[in-house]
């Protein structure tokens, strides 16, 4: 009889009645033969692996995380909010250690949505790692969380969201930007003024294989995990980096998912991204979930695999190792570059523009933050987007300091209401979420 | 007139069923090691002054699989386990001669590696080397593609007496409980068929021709000739009886909670709309899970013989039954002797009962007489505490599309029925304690046997259909047909609804009982690769309810 080494929770949430459209890559038919494979397994009858059934997040929950434009049930199907809800229900079984660890399976993914949605950007609507890590910190008082992102691509949104946060460590692992949607995540991209370093941005290049994807977890992220010492570990578990998937270059495989999450041993794991539903989504999420409970995974081998064929070239190695090293001393670095990045009570200001490829929506954005070397500093963004929406988002952190309190409902006290549609004050300290 | 026989642990009930009522009932105890001869002494009796000619329907329950579970007591069998990717099959062993062989079918039912016939060769050696006479084959996703399954049986079937496979055991993905249902019928075929055989041929000599219904987990019969394929479906048929046997009580469009309390264990169970609840995938007790149909029943180690003690204040009653109340010559206290104490019985020894519960009294530091309440309140309290946590865990089941999540059907019983002896005590406590309308099932002493009696056939078909491959299956039936691009849903359900229907009718179903069916589980799919449509997955799940038979509503007015 088989018996989990490490309770196990989890969500299994297909949503086999939801699509973006009839043909598009994130469909109902995506989890079925992972359904298929996981129930044939068995793995709901091992002692020790619980399901639970996802919740349904909450407008309050949402905009912990968000500013949804217009509002947010204009950006949301139900769908996103059971997928958001399982990592949430996840989340609530781990921190009231029911189990030691989770692993919400569910659909719609989430991971290229901005702290600003107007809609879909890369299938996603609303960012469910992003909404389950704010409500762990309000319910749970969590401060220290780290985010390995390991979808093959770059997780921008919550990268977005957690930009200017020291208190979370984000890591993506991503296929190169220069060679993938969604273009970014290159490695100088480390955050903002008050949280340089608390962003880490790995790029890999295509025909990565299990070896180079694992040197990087062994040498760059361990270590720094280590540093930073996070009270929980989050892993946004996209399987796109798999040798078949439709989408994308690269040759990870199922034993490598499998390995990569029994090193990063994360709380919890929320599944992202992943189009090769036959070939690697069956296998990568059995490996994971066995891994996850600590179970023998040693069988979990896609039927073609071919380690040979997937060899990666003595150039890609050179290049990850570089890249490693390059990383590594961005972080050594963190505190300086903080220190570089302007004076207390200064505003620094950034102009983005952000397209989003699923609803076809242009974005710009003028954001002010203020400089601040006790919490992650209160910021403003003035977002415009191509349906017309105008809005003022006002962001004070949930570690806030009086200051940036302060400087928050300044930004939000003197906004000029005729001048947009909408202006909104995010206030984490008080869990209030304020429109003028 | 039919026959109803329920052979439980301690006692075996039976009766003798007209279309206007009850011609006869009766009750005695269970020889545990001849359960044979209980059943024809039972025969016996009830046939006394009967014309053998008139009886046209025979049901039976018993528990001999399952005696033979606990017991340990299966022939030693072979099992042939081919895996492929995923978690190693070894962890699935079920007995010595098992073994784990090449060949590989995936989830879409395509093969990925092939059968070693030297290989399968050899293990055939072996295990009829060791003496093994009856071997279960089973492989990964063999509902989806059981060609691996047959070509194994094909190779080593002129060895054994019988070859059992997995793919006929039924539609369901689960590959541990595909494995552990098929050894259990392979292990207890000849013990079944043996057994059964003995019976009919008994029965036969005395003029009983009517054909014997065997009753199943699920609630439901199969006739004697289909248990032979699947003895294993009738284990745990006791608790079924007794469920089925509440079913004409129970309310339509409510959902009410069944209570069998007996002499070592209380049986819980739910009913929706005179529906019984179903074990999504089969039958799941402790370590054991199989794939075998069954009625969602929990079991409480509390009952009316169940020892009741005195441990640091607290009282505590249950699991284990050391023989019958002290009323009735037993050796320790029991919820029965507080019946006795509170004046509720009286057909046993009043003084025993009361030094039993005096014994209690002391260790609380009460009076007799509330030790006794307290007793009877704790049973009453620890029996719905464990209905509202499977409530609980009934209305938590997840679910899988945006739809039932949203319209999901939450359990929520107005109405309690209650069988067993001490049954009608329980109902009014119980209606005291929790003002929830509680019913003692009428003749509820036999209501098993009644319950056994009046069941009707049940059966379940998954069928796929796979547009991209052109075809639609249901391995389980032999059933495979090919179809065309534009095979649409109502065309599932079509074909499911014959097939169900010719499988009701081969297990024994009467014609006229054909109406109850329901489809269970319909999902659809589109199959989209490279950003087009290639094709459509369809899958349903359909069923024959459970219920009862019709033409005998007045025995139960």
């Amino acid at each position: 009889m088989l018996q989990a080494l490490h309770k196990t929770g989890l969500v299994f949430f297909p949503a086999f009645d939801w699509a973006i459209d009839p043909t598009h890559p994130e469909r109902e038919e995506r989890l079925l033969y992972t359904q298929d494979q996981v129930t044939e397994e068995g793995v709901f009858d091992i002692s020790g692996i619980i399901e639970y059934k996802p919740e349904l997040v909450t407008n309050q929950d949402i905009r912990r995380a968000h500013f949804c434009v217009p509002d947010e049930k204009t950006v949301t199907t139900e769908s996103h909010l059971i997928s958001a809800g399982g990592a949430k229900a996840i989340a609530d079984a781990v921190l009231n250690k029911e189990v030691k660890s989770g692993f919400a399976l569910v659909r719609p993914p989430g991971h290229h949505s901005m702290r600003i949605s107007h809609g879909g950007r890369g299938f996603c609507h609303i960012n469910i790692e992003a909404i389950m890590v704010e409500y762990i910190r309000s319910q749970f008082g969590v401060k220290k969380i780290a985010v390995i992102d390991t979808d093959c691509h770059h997780g921008d949104g919550t990268n977005d969201i957690f930009w200017h946060d020291p208190d979370i460590l984000f890591i993506s692992l991503h296929q190169d930007g220069r060679t993938m949607y969604p273009g970014s995540g290159f490695p100088d991209e480390l955050g903002g003024p008050n949280a340089k370093g608390s962003n880490l941005n790995i790029p890999l290049p295509p025909g990565t294989s299990t070896e180079g994807y694992l040197y990087v977890i062994k040498n760059c992220v361990l270590p720094v995990l280590e540093e930073f010492n996070p009270d929980l570990i989050v892993n946004s578990a996209g399987q796109d980096n798999h040798y078949t998937d439709p989408l994308t270059n690269m040759n990870f495989s199922a034993q490598g998912y499998a390995k990569l999450t029994s090193l990063l041993k994360p709380d919890i794991a929320v599944l992202e991204g992943g189009y090769s539903i036959e070939g690697a989504l069956p296998y990568v999420n059995l490996g994971i979930i066995l891994a996850m409970a600590g179970l023998d995974y040693s069988g979990v081998i896609e039927p073609d695999y071919n380690p040979e064929r997937l060899k990666q070239s003595v150039s890609i190695t050179d290049k990850i190792k570089k890249t490693t090293d390059i990383i590594n001393s961005y972080w050594n670095q963190r505190n300086k570059l903080r220190q570089k990045a302007g004076s207390v009570g200064e505003l620094a200001v950034r102009h983005r523009e952000i397209f989003y490829d699923t609803d076809n929506i242009f974005e710009r954005q003028k954001e002010k933050v203020r400089i601040c070397r006790d919490c992650g500093g209160c910021f403003e963004i003035d977002s415009t987007a191509t349906p017309g929406h105008h809005i003022l988002a006002v962001h004070i952190p949930i570690n806030a300091c009086k200051s940036c309190i302060e400087a928050g409902y300044k930004f939000f006290d003197q906004a000029d209401k005729s001048k947009f549609n909408k202006v909104v004050l995010q206030d984490r300290t008080k869990e209030t979420y304020e429109i003028k | 007139m039919i026959i109803g026989i329920d052979v439980g642990g301690t006692h075996t009930d039976a009766v003798l069923l007209r279309s206007n009522g009850i011609e006869k009932r009766i009750k005695v105890p269970t020889d545990p090691v001849d359960l044979f001869n209980t059943i024809l002494s039972s025969f016996t009796r009830l046939l006394d002054n009967i014309d053998p000619k008139k009886i046209e329907r025979i049901v039976i329950s018993t528990t001999l699989t399952t005696n033979a579970i606990v017991q340990q007591n299966m022939d030693p069998v072979g099992m042939i386990v081919s895996a492929g990717p995923g978690i190693d099959p070894e962890a699935f062993r079920t007995s010595e001669h098992y073994y784990c062989v090449a060949g590989s079918i995936n989830h879409r039912g395509r093969e990925k590696a092939p059968v070693n016939t030297m290989e399968i060769e050899d293990i055939a050696k072996k295990l009829k080397k060791a003496g093994i006479e009856y071997v279960g084959v089973v492989g990964k996703f063999c509902v989806r593609n059981p060609s691996h399954e047959i070509f194994i049986k094909r190779i080593i079937n002129k060895h054994f007496k019988k070859v059992f496979l997995g793919y006929r055991v039924s539609g369901n993905l689960n590959f541990p409980r595909r494995i552990a249902t098929t050894h259990l019928n392979t292990a207890v075929f000849s013990l079944h068929k043996s057994f059964f055989e003995a019976v009919k041929n008994s029965l036969e000599g005395k003029g009983l021709t009517a054909p014997i219904q065997i009753l199943k987990a699920d609630g439901g019969t199969m006739t004697l000739e289909s248990s032979m394929s699947f003895p294993g479906q009738t284990v745990l048929s006791g608790p079924a009886a007794s469920i089925m046997g509440a079913i004409p009580y129970a309310p339509a469009d409510q959902d009410a909670i069944v209570l069998d309390i007996g002499g070592t264990t209380t049986d819980i169970a739910f009913l929706v709309d005179k529906a019984p609840l179903l074990e999504p995938v089969g039958i799941k007790r402790g370590q054991y899970k199989s794939l075998i149909r069954s009625l969602r029943t929990e079991s409480k180690g509390i009952g009316g013989d169940s020892v009741v003690r005195v441990i640091d204040k607290e009282l505590i009653i249950g699991p284990d039954r050391h023989g019958p109340a002290m009323a009735f010559g037993g050796p320790d206290p029991t919820p029965t002797d507080a019946l006795f104490v509170l004046g509720l019985m009286n057909d046993g020894d009043q003084k025993n009962a009361q030094k039993g519960i005096e014994k209690i009294a002391r260790k609380l530091d009460v009076t007799d007489k509330e030790a006794a309440d307290q007793i009877f309140k704790k049973c009453c309290t620890v029996i719905l505490k464990k209905t509202f946590e499977m409530i609980d865990k009934l209305n938590s089941k997840p679910v899988y599309t945006v739809h039932e999540f949203l319209e999901g059907y939450k359990i929520s019983p107005r109405k309690i029925l209650i069988l067993g002896r001490p049954a009608p005590y329980f109902a009014k406590k119980i209606e005291e304690l929790y003002h929830i309308k509680t019913d003692v099932v009428p003749e509820f002493s036999v209501a098993n046997a009644i319950g056994a009696a009046l069941a009707r056939t049940t059966c379940e078909v998954c069928l796929n259909a796979d547009t991209e491959q052109g075809i639609v299956t249901a391995h389980e039936e032999d059933f495979a047909e090919s179809i065309s691009k534009t095979y649409s849903e109502d065309d599932l359900i079509e074909t499911a609804y014959t097939l169900l229907k010719e499988k009701a009718i081969n297990s024994g179903a009467d014609p006229d009982d054909l109406d109850e069916v329901e489809v269970v589980e319909l999902q659809k799919f589109n199959i989209v690769r490279n950003f087009s449509p290639r094709g459509k997955i369809f899958r349903t799940k359909t069923q024959l309810k459970p219920g009862l038979i019709k033409g005998f509503e007045k025995v139960l007015q």
